[in-house]
C-alpha cells in the first residue's frame, strides 16, 4: 500500500451502495486511480450484496480474481455500485435498495444491470469502473450514460468471484469515460486465471490505435429494423458513416438466428439462474432462516420476502424451464439456437472485420416507464447476440437523439477484443 | 397454457413463496413469456453442443482452508462451530 | 431353493470416497475427521456466492482405474451436471454430478453366488459427484428443533457404482460389497476403515411386486440387515394380500429398520442440466495407461498355487487387502515352510481371536505370527498352547503393556511340550489312571469313551504341553500294561 484516497462524493444518482470513504491504493498501472465496483463482484472484506436484501450484511472473505488483479496494478476500490438485484434488469430499477438515477437526466433511467458504474463514471465521481455484461449489462448502461463500456470475449476475464446470474453467458468487463480509460482497465482485468475453468490465456495488452482504413464493417438488416427507433438508428448511421470516412467499408449482412436469440437468451439465463440463486436459503450468510421450522418452509420465508419480484419471477421461469418433461422444449433448444447464432456471426465475420449497430433500440427510458417484464426483455435484443456467441462488443458513445446519449455497438471476432476497442477509438479521436 | 397450479407448485419446487395476491399477475406474466419462448420451437439442428476446451482438471494439491471464524462469520446463527439450519425431521 | 414368486430383487447404489489429498472441486484437504466442525472449507465447498468449481486430476484418475478394475467403458465424453434440491446439508443447493453423460458404464463384479459358483453381478454404471456436508439432528423426531451443519465433508470426492438388479438375496449384496470394497481397496482409491467412507442405497423388490428404494445405508454391514428387514416386510406385505408401494424408505442403523420417507422427498424433480463452470471430459484415451495393481481374484489364485492354500483360505486371506499382506510378510522367510501352517493360523485362528476382541490386524506385528508359526512348525508347543500364546500377545497389546515375543511368553509359562521321555508326563499317566477306576474299568469293557476321557486327565495334569500324539501313544501302553 503506497496510500490512500478519501472519497466522498455527493452520490445524488444512488449510483453506490457501498463508498470506502478512505480506500488504500499501491503501485502500478492503476497507481492512486479510483475504480468502483459493481455490487455483484465480490470484494474482500466490503459488503457485497448483488443490490438484493437476500445478501444484506454479507462480508465475502476473498476477493474476486478481477478485483485482486485491480490492487495489485494499484487501484482503489472506492466503492460497490448499484445494479439490477442480482444483473437481472435493464434499468437498475431492479435493485432491492431503490433505483439509480441517470446522470444526463435524473427522470430516466440509467440502463441497467451496470447502472451504478454507468451512472458513478458519467458523474465523474469515478474515473472508471467494473461492470459485469450477462446480456448487455455494460454496454446498456454505457449507451444511455454516454460512456464507453467493453464486454469482452467469454473467457478472457475471469469470472472467479462474480455472483454468478448466468455462468455461461456473463463476463466482467470496464466502463470509462473514454476509449483509452477502458482498454487501460481492460489490461489489467484479462488474462488467465486457474479458478475459473472457462478462464483462457489470452492476455489484453493493447494501446489502442486509431487507423481503421480498409477494415470492413457488417451492417446487419436486424440492427435497424422493426422495433429500433428510427432517431436513434439514425444516429448510429451517421456515426458508421463518419467511420466510413476513415477508410473503413460497409457490407450489409444479416443475422436470420437473432429471430430467437431474445428466447435463447432468456431461457439460458433463467435456467442457470434458477440453480445459480438457489443457495440464498439465509443458513450460511443474509438474513436468517428461522431454524424452528421446516427447511422448506423456512427458506420459502426468506426467499420470497428478501428477492424481488423480477428475480423470484425468472427463478420461477427458469425452474419451469428445467422441470421434468421441459429439459428439452427449452434448455436444449437454446443450446442449439446459440450454436446457430455463432455459426452466423462466424459465416459474417469470414467477410467482415467486425459489426456495427446500435447498442439499444432506443434512448434511455423515463423511471417506472417498461412496468410489463416481457417489453423490458425485449429492449435487450441487440445485446444478447454477443453474449449468446461469447464474442466481444464495446458501446461507445455516437450522439445524441432527444438530448439523450446514444451508444454505437462494435462487435467482433471472437478473442479480437482488441480489434473492437481500436474502432470505438477511431471514432472517438475523429468526433472529438 | 400455465395455470395458477402449475405456478404454485414452481414456486414451491423454488423454494420462493408466492402469495394468493401476486398468483394471478405472475400467471399472466408467465404465460406472456413462454408463448415468446415457443419460438424456439422453431430452431432446427441437432448439433451437438461445440465446445473448445476439454479436460480442464487440477492438480490434488491441497490450499488453506478459511479459517473457522471466517466460515461462520457470515452466518446467521451458528453453535460450538456448527452452521445451525432448519430442522429436516 | 425359493419359489420364482418369491424371488428377491436387489440393485445397489454405491458411494464410496475416493482417497484424494484434496477435495473434489477445491484445495481443502480431505483429512476432516478428527478435527472440529467447518475448519476444512473454503469459498468453494462453503458455497459462497461467486466461487466456482476446479476439477481435480486425481479424483478422475482414481475413478477411472476403478472403471477399469471393474471392467467398465470409460465414454468418449463426460460431463458434470447439477442436480437441484434443497437440503441444508447441500451448500449450493445443487450437487455437482454426473447424469446423462457419466464417467463409465457397464462392467461387472463377480462373487461367489449363494449356490457355490461365481457369478456375475453387472454395472450399469460409474460417476463422480461431490458429498454434502454433515448434518446434527438436534433434539428427537417428534420435537425435532434444528439441525447443525459441519461443511468439513462437502466436496469429499466420491464415485456412485451402480449395479444392475441382478442380486438374488441380502447374503448377496453383501458378498458383492465385500468384493467391491476389496478391489477398491486393493487399488488404493479408498480407505474402507474411514468412518462413512462408504454409503449405500439399495433398491429391493420381490418378483411382480413395485421395488423400494432404501437409503442411508452408511456401513457394508448394515446393508444385509437392512435388505433381510425390508424382505420380511415385504413379504409379509405380500402374504397379507397388501400391495407394496413404491417409495423411498430410510435405514435406521441403530433400530436395524426401514421406515418410509415423507411424500415430500419423493416429488423430487431435480432439473438436471449441464454443469456451465467445468468443461467436458474426453480421458477415454488415459484408460490405455492406467496400471492395474494385482486384483483379489488374481491374489487368491495366486495363493492357491503359489503357497497351497485351500480355496476358503485363499478367499478369506485375500478379501482385505491387509490381510492379505499381513499373510505374505508372515511367511515371506520361508514360504513353502511356512504357508501351510501360517494360513490356517491367520484365516482361522487370528482372525477370530481378533474379531472376538474388536481388535484391527493393524495392532498385530507380521514378525510375532511368524515367531508363533515357527514355534508350531518346530514341534516345540501344542496348538492349544499356541493358541494361548496368541491370546497373551493380543491381550497385551489391547492393555497396551509391552508385547512379549512368542518365545518369551513359552518360557515363561513353561508352555513347551513335554515329551515322551519325560517322568512328568509317564507320573500324569499313572495318576490318571489310578485316580480313576471307573475309567480303566470302563477301558477294559471296551468303551471308547474311556481313553478320550483319561488324556483330558492328563491334559489337565500337564497344563496342555502334552503333545497329543504321544500322550496318546503313552496311555495306551500303560492300559495294555495293566490289562495284562
Amino acid at each position: 500500500m503506497s496510500g490512500e484516497i478519501a472519497f466522498n462524493p455527493d452520490d445524488k444518482y444512488n449510483a453506490f451502495l457501498t463508498t470506502c470513504r478512505k480506500a488504500p491504493h499501491g503501485t502500478g498501472k492503476l497507481a492512486g486511480v479510483a475504480v468502483a465496483v459493481k455490487d455483484n463482484i465480490s470484494t474482500l472484506n466490503i459488503e457485497t450484496t448483488c443490490a438484493s436484501k437476500i445478501l444484506k450484511g454479507y462480508i465475502p472473505p476473498y476477493d474476486a480474481h478481477a478485483v485482486g488483479l485491480l490492487k495489485s496494478e494499484g487501484a482503489a476500490i472506492v466503492g460497490k455500485t448499484n445494479m439490477d438485484e442480482f444483473g437481472m434488469g435493464t434499468t437498475t430499477e431492479n435493485s432491492g435498495f431503490g433505483p439509480t438515477l441517470n446522470p444526463c437526466d435524473t427522470t430516466r433511467v440509467p440502463g441497467g444491470s451496470s447502472g451504478g458504474s454507468a451512472a458513478a463514471v458519467a458523474a465523474g465521481m469515478v474515473r472508471m469502473a467494473l461492470g459485469t455484461d450477462t446480456g448487455g449489462s455494460i454496454r446498456c448502461p454505457a449507451a444511455f450514460c454516454g460512456i464507453v463500456g467493453l464486454k469482452p470475449s467469454y473467457g478472457r476475464v475471469s469470472r472467479y468471484g462474480l455472483i454468478a446470474y448466468s455462468n455461461s453467458l456473463e463476463q466482467i468487463g470496464p466502463m470509462g469515460k473514454t476509449v483509452t480509460d477502458v482498454s487501460t482497465l481492460m489490461g489489467v482485468i484479462a488474462g488467465y486465471d486457474r479458478h475459473d475453468t472457462s478462464s483462457l490465456n489470452k492476455p489484453y495488452n493493447h494501446t489502442p490505435k486509431a487507423d481503421i482504413k480498409g477494415l470492413r464493417i457488417g451492417i446487419p438488416q436486424e440492427y435497424f429494423g422493426k422495433g429500433v427507433d428510427s432517431q436513434v438508428a439514425a444516429v448510429v448511421k451517421k456515426a458508421i458513416g463518419r467511420l466510413e470516412e476513415l477508410g473503413a467499408t460497409t457490407v450489409p449482412c444479416s443475422i436470420p438466428s437473432m429471430e430467437y436469440a431474445l428466447a435463447a437468451y432468456y431461457v439460458t439465463c433463467t435456467c442457470e439462474a434458477s440453480s445459480n440463486l438457489a443457495r440464498f436459503d439465509g443458513v450460511r450468510y443474509g438474513p436468517a432462516a428461522d431454524t424452528k421450522k421446516s427447511w422448506h418452509d423456512a427458506y420459502q420465508e426468506v426467499r420470497s420476502a428478501a428477492f424481488g419480484p423480477e428475480v423470484r419471477r425468472r427463478i420461477m421461469l427458469g425452474t419451469f424451464a428445467l422441470s421434468s418433461g421441459y429439459y428439452g422444449k427449452y434448455y436444449a433448444k437454446a443450446q442449439i439456437a446459440r450454436e446457430n447464432i455463432k455459426a452466423d456471426f462466424n459465416r459474417i465475420f469470414a467477410d467482415v472485420d467486425v459489426i456495427a449497430g446500435p447498442t439499444m433500440p432506443t434512448i434511455a427510458f423515463k423511471l417506472k416507464e417498461k412496468s410489463d417484464p416481457l417489453s423490458m426483455y425485449l429492449a435487450d435484443i441487440l445485446t444478447v447476440p454477443a453474449n449468446l456467441a461469447g464474442i466481444p462488443a464495446i458501446s461507445v458513445p455516437c450522439g445524441k437523439s432527444e438530448g439523450m446519449p446514444v451508444g454505437l455497438q462494435i462487435m467482433g471476432r471472437m478473442f479480437d477484443d482488441e480489434r473492437v476497442v481500436d474502432v470505438a477509438y477511431a471514432y472517438e479521436q475523429a468526433v472529438n | 397454457m400455465v395455470t395458477e397450479k402449475d405456478v404454485q407448485h414452481i414456486a414451491e419446487l423454488a423454494d420462493v413463496g408466492v402469495s394468493s395476491g401476486e398468483l394471478g399477475t405472475f400467471t399472466h406474466q408467465f404465460n406472456a413469456i413462454i408463448e415468446y419462448f415457443d419460438i424456439l420451437d422453431r430452431v432446427e439442428g441437432k448439433c451437438p453442443v461445440t465446445r473448445d476446451l476439454f479436460n480442464i482438471l487440477r492438480e490434488d494439491e491441497i490450499e488453506p482452508s478459511l479459517p473457522q471464524e471466517e466460515v461462520l462469520r457470515n452466518a446467521p446463527a451458528k453453535e460450538d462451530g456448527f452452521i445451525k439450519a432448519p430442522r429436516v425431521m | 431353493m425359493v419359489d420364482a414368486e418369491d424371488q428377491v430383487i436387489v440393485g445397489l447404489e454405491v458411494h464410496c470416497q475416493l482417497d484424494t489429498k484434496s477435495k473434489l472441486f477445491c484445495g481443502c484437504s480431505t483429512d476432516y475427521r478428527s478435527d472440529g466442525p467447518n475448519t476444512h472449507v473454503c469459498p468453494i465447498c462453503l458455497g459462497l456466492p461467486g466461487a466456482m468449481p476446479a476439477l481435480n486430476k486425481r479424483a478422475i484418475q482414481y475413478a477411472m482405474k476403478v472403471a477399469k478394475a471393474l471392467n467398465c467403458e470409460v465414454l468418449n465424453e463426460s460431463e458434470f451436471s447439477r442436480k437441484n434440491y434443497f437440503y441444508p446439508d447441500l451448500d449450493k443447493a445443487y450437487q455437482i454430478t454426473q447424469y446423462d453423460k457419466p464417467l463409465a458404464e457397464g462392467g461387472y463384479v463377480e462373487i461367489e453366488s449363494d449356490e457355490g459358483g461365481e457369478r456375475k453381478i453387472r454395472l450399469t454404471r460409474i460417476h463422480v459427484e461431490e458429498d454434502p456436508g454433515r448434518l446434527v439432528h438436534m433434539g428427537n423426531v417428534e420435537r425435532g428443533k434444528y439441525s447443525l451443519v459441519d461443511y468439513n465433508r462437502a466436496g469429499i470426492p466420491l464415485i456412485e457404482i451402480v449395479s444392475e438388479p441382478d442380486m438374488r438375496s441380502p447374503k448377496e449384496a453383501r458378498k458383492f460389497l465385500n468384493k467391491l470394497r476389496a478391489k477398491l481397496e486393493y487399488l488404493s482409491v479408498f480407505d474402507s476403515e474411514k468412518e462413512g467412507s462408504l454409503r449405500v442405497d439399495a433398491n429391493i423388490s420381490i418378483k411382480g411386486n413395485e421395488r423400494v428404494e432404501v437409503k442411508n445405508i452408511t456401513s457394508y454391514k448394515g446393508v444385509e440387515k437392512a435388505l433381510l428387514f425390508e424382505v420380511t416386510r415385504q413379504k409379509n406385505l405380500i402374504r397379507r394380500g397388501q400391495k407394496i408401494e413404491r417409495e423411498t424408505r430410510h435405514y435406521l442403523e441403530a433400530r436395524g429398520v426401514t421406515q418410509s420417507a415423507r411424500s415430500k422427498e419423493q416429488e423430487n424433480d431435480y432439473r438436471y442440466f449441464p454443469e456451465p463452470d467445468l468443461r467436458p471430459l474426453r480421458v477415454k484415451s488415459w484408460v490405455d495407461g492406467i496400471i492395474l495393481p494385482e486384483l483379489p481374484d488374481a491374489r487368491r489364485e495366486r495363493f492357491i498355487a503359489e503357497y497351497g492354500c485351500s480355496l476358503n483360505h485363499a478367499r478369506t486371506l485375500t478379501g482385505e487387502l491387509k490381510l492379505a499382506n499381513f499373510f505374505e510378510k508372515v511367511v515371506a522367510s520361508d514360504k513353502a515352510g511356512l504357508a501351510p501352517l501360517a494360513s490356517t493360523w491367520i484365516a482361522d485362528t487370528l482372525i477370530g481371536e481378533l474379531n472376538y476382541r474388536d481388535m484391527s490386524l493393524d495392532k498385530v506385528e507380521p514378525a510375532a505370527m511368524t515367531g508363533l508359526v515357527l514355534l508350531l512348525k518346530a514341534g516345540t508347543i501344542t496348538d492349544k498352547s499356541g493358541v494361548e500364546v496368541l491370546r497373551v500377545m493380543l491381550d497385551q497389546r489391547l492393555k497396551n503393556e509391552t508385547v512379549e515375543t512368542p518365545d518369551a511368553i513359552v518360557k515363561r509359562l513353561n508352555l513347551a511340550k513335554t515329551t515322551g521321555d519325560s517322568g512328568a508326563i509317564a507320573a500324569a499317566v499313572e495318576a490318571a489312571i489310578t485316580e480313576n477306576p471307573k475309567a480303566l474299568e470302563d477301558y477294559r469293557a471296551g468303551k471308547g469313551g474311556a481313553l478320550n476321557f483319561l488324556v483330558g486327565q492328563v491334559m489337565k495334569k500337564t497344563r496342555g504341553k502334552a503333545d497329543p500324539a504321544e500322550l496318546n501313544r503313552m496311555l495306551t501302553e500303560a492300559l495294555k500294561k495293566r490289562e495284562a
